[in-house]
């Protein structure tokens, strides 16, 4: 089974400062991490190869930093690693990196299950994921907590719903994005950081890749930040003490006064 | 302070470090509270290559050695004293493979404690042959191919957890210390079974035992070394493994301290907190300025021996006796300036001082430390 994982590279704080000049994260003096979400996704794909046999190539797109990432995921057992970037990349909203990453993704070839977190945490969209299924015209089963078990070409997963959870079976080749239920990341291994000091990165420019130039970056981005804010917290409310009797229609009262 | 650690190093520290700081310090008291064996840890250890440091890659480790050893072994017991030693007690139990074992026996017995598969205990102390270690009463008996052993070994540290003991017993009780010889026995073998389960003051996370053999039978191949030459085998083995109970010490005077300078920077008194007073700050700084000075004797001997200088008695015995009193002196201290607090279980500072102590004590007290150093230095002398 070959299996892909998408990851993301990002500051490790959910708290960064934003720039208010161009309503963008300040990344500077920020440590960057594995998006956490991802962590999952690469340990489940490490564990579907451990069991199905197979390889795992982890996929980032980013700037060329995002290699140590990459490397992370090799020190924890992934086998090839693929970094996208180029100048071009940048401003991509998460329509423009859905469609890179599936360009990529049909660059790297033969695949049965595309993993990827359900989202990353300094943005938060949870888009990419369904967007590459998208693109690359693929079924999806999002926010997974297991993944039940893979038969001849159909995979079977439980996906957590609010209520609990539906068990979902699709064909493969599919995406997959994960919630962090699904396992227990492991840490990483003496031999697998020696590898991953070692690996080779396959490294992939837009040049590389079949895309429409139109479609990358900024200009292929119909995202507008117009303005990024933390939401005020919210104020406490009001409770209202006494027998239920006594207190009901300074409810209806108060209510009123909300609606009208 | 740098230490010049080489990149293989720095990733063996990394993973020792994030392994204690994630999945040993959450647990902590919870094995100091109930005393069980940490397997669960010990698993994750296995599964990031830790128990293969000391090893050589054609036996299945990864080739380090003592500096490797004790690099993991203080980062483990910064966050666990206990915990850690089902790791180094391992180390102290596989030296004697290491040192004296032959090809056969190095490749029987070390891939599987390299993969951390099993583990392994070092068998030498009882009740009447402690510091006195050529009083032992456990006779090993030849018979055809065999040897027969009998007597009773105590306070083994791994023993019923480890699968492979490495045990030095007497073959010829009339001729003291040259009468002995070690051997290695497996858990399993008829008539080879463990007594009580001591309940100890500190490092409560680490399993001791004794080791009760009742006419055990073991092939003769599992003589380590000669016959005669079990004292040199306890003597050689433990020039290596102290500086890995002095390390021990660091990681836990170093564990004490990290929380010591976080809570004094929380504690307030007289309006301010109590890291802004200099007779405190002059007790964090003497503090530091030891836990280094011992760290930097450690790591010296580690290179030492790691060069393959075997003439590493008095400075092993220096490491092990200089670290283990300064823990004890740091962690007493960091209970201290925790005050009351300090002295409730319900803060996790006790601890330190409880599994320190037992650093001054074993693989030789540090009178016995004391004693190995002056007679190398009367010997040099002549």
């Amino acid at each position: 089974m070959n299996i892909i994982v998408c990851i993301k590279q990002v500051p490790d704080t959910t708290n960064v400062r934003i720039d208010p000049e161009t309503n963008t994260l300040v990344r500077a003096g920020v440590q960057s991490i594995v998006n956490p979400f991802d962590m999952y996704a690469i340990e489940e794909g490490i564990r579907l190869k451990e069991k199905f046999g197979g390889s795992v190539t982890v996929l980032t797109m980013g700037p060329p930093q995002a290699e140590e990432a990459l490397r992370e995921a090799i020190s924890l057992g992934a086998d090839e690693a693929v970094l996208v970037s180029d100048r071009a990349f940048a401003g991509s909203d998460t329509w423009a990196t859905s469609y890179t990453l599936s360009k990529t993704i049909q660059k790297i070839g033969k695949f049965d299950i595309i993993l990827c977190g359900k989202q990353a945490i300094d943005g938060d969209t949870a888009q990419v994921g369904p967007g590459i299924a998208a693109f690359l015209d693929l079924p999806q089963i999002t926010f997974v907590k297991k993944i039940e078990d893979v038969k001849g070409p159909l995979v079977r997963a439980e996906r957590m719903t609010e209520e609990g959870y539906d068990i979902v079976e699709s064909p493969l080749p599919c995406v997959i994005t994960v919630v962090k239920e699904i396992n227990e990341p492991r840490l990483p291994s003496l031999k697998g950081k020696m590898r991953a000091k070692k690996i080779e990165i396959r490294k992939l420019e837009a040049k590389d890749l079949d895309a429409d130039p139109d479609s990358l970056g900024l200009k292929g981005s119909p995202t507008k930040v117009v303005k990024i804010f933390t939401p005020p917290p919210r104020k406490g409310g009001q409770i209202l003490e006494g027998e239920a009797k006594d207190i009901c229609g300074k409810l209806v009262e108060l209510l009123k006064g909300e609606i009208c | 302070m740098d230490y010049l650690l080489t990149e293989e190093q720095i990733m063996v520290r990394d993973i020792a470090r994030q392994i204690a700081q994630e999945k040993i310090k959450p647990v902590a008291a919870k094995y100091d509270a109930e005393g069980i064996f940490p397997w669960d840890i010990v698993k994750i250890m296995a599964a990031s290559d830790l128990c293969g440091i000391y090893i050589e890659e054609k036996y299945g480790g990864t080739g380090g050695g003592a500096m490797e050893l004790v690099l993991a072994t203080e980062e483990l017991s910064r966050a666990c004293g206990g915990i850690s030693l089902a790791f180094a007690a391992t180390a102290l139990g596989t030296f004697p493979i290491i040192l004296f074992g032959t090809d056969e026996q190095k490749k029987k017995y070390l891939p599987d404690i390299a993969k951390g598969k099993k583990l392994a205990a070092f068998g030498l102390t009882e009740a009447g042959a402690g510091s006195d270690a050529g009083a032992i009463a456990t006779t090993a008996e030849k018979k055809g191919d065999h040897y027969i052993l009998n007597g009773t070994k105590q306070w083994i540290t791994n023993g019923g957890e480890a699968e492979v003991y490495t045990v030095v017993a007497s073959t010829d009780r009339s001729r003291g210390a040259r009468g002995a010889a070690a051997f290695i026995v497996e858990k399993g073998t008829k008539g080879f079974e463990f007594g009580k389960k001591e309940d100890k003051m500190g490092i409560r996370a680490s399993a001791t035992r004794e080791l009760v053999f009742t006419d055990c039978k073991i092939p003769k191949e599992n003589i380590l070394g000669k016959e005669g030459m079990g004292f040199i085998v306890a003597m050689k083995t433990f020039d290596q493994s102290r500086p890995g109970v002095a390390a021990q010490a660091v990681g836990i005077a170093q564990g004490a301290l990290d929380l010591t300078v976080a809570y004094m920077k929380e504690r307030k008194q007289f309006g301010k907190s109590i890291a802004s007073f200099q007779g405190l700050q002059f007790m964090l700084a003497d503090m530091a300025t030891q836990i280094e000075a011992s760290r930097a004797l450690i790591y010296a001997c580690a290179r030492m021996i790691d060069s393959g200088n075997s003439k590493v008695g008095k400075d092993s015995a220096m490491a092990k006796l200089f670290a283990s009193d300064m823990a004890m002196k740091v962690t007493t201290d960091c209970v201290q300036l925790f005050g009351g607090y300090g002295y409730m279980r319900d803060y996790p500072i006790e601890k330190y001082m409880r599994d320190a102590k037992i650093t001054q004590i074993y693989e030789g007290t540090n009178q016995i430390q004391r004693g190995i150093i002056a007679n190398h230095l009367i010997k040099e002398s002549l």
